[in-house]
């Protein structure tokens, strides 16, 4: 069963290898974008703090800007 | 009406809705891929080979209609004017080069058992390494312009002149003899697919449709806070 799921009559090797390219470029694309997600999020948020108080009230006042700062963890 | 996509109002949605996707996809995806390279037949003349078309297709329908959503929101962006419809358009993007390259590629290692030969210039081939020429050329296009009005006018231009390969790419399986196989699934007609193959595809152009909708959101979070930033520098 294993061995006809991976050999596939000997169309294995290119069953294979077109979902084993999908996925890897599925993953590249993910982590790339996640990382450019990341840094400027880290750049906001090292920029929010760098305000003073007066204009991080103004900045706070803004709805996305607080979604920006409660939702750091995750995407 | 507009108004419903400003920003500052979808954000909220758009930053927490990513987990979900993520999670959607997977679940789509792992019952896909039972389908795909378990559960389906063996086509009587290609033989396993076939599993292929579950990759290959929804990756190139999709390629196609994120292109085609590109078009359709550089040209509204660029009569109303409402710069939100641009940002649309460039987060979609990266997901739709991808679909491109990963059809173009599957179809080559497709190519090799059918047609004994990994690239033939044909039709339907060639029109699609022309999509992916044009969405190379709109990517590149928002990296090196740094006037905003400069960038939406080049971008909907290459959208513009891209589209036109689009239809090309669809129908030149009917309008030349090409090496490529005709379309088996219709909308308006009966589609020469088989039900134990059709379904699969089907579950897999979900799970691809919900990742570029998971790379999508990423994307326009990212350009958002993006501007955000540039934002806190004026402050």
């Amino acid at each position: 069963m294993i061995n006809e799921i991976l050999i596939m009559n000997g169309y294995g090797l290119y069953v294979w290898s077109s979902f084993l390219f999908t996925f890897l470029s599925f993953l590249s694309l993910y982590l790339i974008i996640k990382t450019q997600y990341i840094k400027e999020k880290n750049k906001f948020i090292a920029k929010f703090g760098n305000l003073n108080s007066e204009r991080a009230a103004s900045a706070r006042l803004q709805n996305i800007n607080k979604e920006i700062l409660s939702n750091s963890t995750n995407i | 009406m507009f108004k419903l996509f400003e920003p500052n109002k979808i954000f909220s949605i758009t930053s927490k809705a990513p987990k979900y996707v993520l999670f959607l996809f997977v679940i789509v995806l792992s019952v896909g891929l039972t389908e795909a390279l378990i559960l389906s037949p063996e086509d009587y003349k290609q033989g396993h080979s076939v599993r292929i078309m579950y990759v290959h297709v929804p990756a190139a329908w999709i390629a196609l209609g994120i292109f085609s959503a590109v078009t359709l929101l550089s040209i509204l962006g660029y009569i109303t004017k409402f710069k939100n419809f641009f940002l649309i358009a460039k987060s979609l993007a990266p997901s739709g080069f991808v679909f491109n390259i990963v059809a173009l590629v599957t179809g080559s290692i497709w190519g090799k058992p059918t047609w004994g030969t990994w690239w033939a210039w044909d039709a339907r081939i060639t029109s699609m390494l022309i999509l992916a020429l044009f969405y190379g050329m709109y990517l590149i296009s928002w990296r090196i312009y740094e006037d905003k009005e400069k960038v939406f006018q080049v971008s909907t231009i290459i959208t513009i002149l891209g589209i036109i390969n689009v239809p090309i790419t669809k129908y030149s399986v009917d309008w030349w003899n090409t090496l490529h196989q005709p379309a088996s699934i219709n909308i308006f007609t009966k589609s020469s697919i088989h039900s134990s193959m059709l379904f699969p595809l089907l579950i897999m152009t979900a799970a691809f449709a919900l990742f570029s909708l998971l790379i999508f959101l990423m994307k326009y979070n990212t350009e958002l806070i993006k501007i955000k930033n540039k934002g806190l520098d004026r402050l």
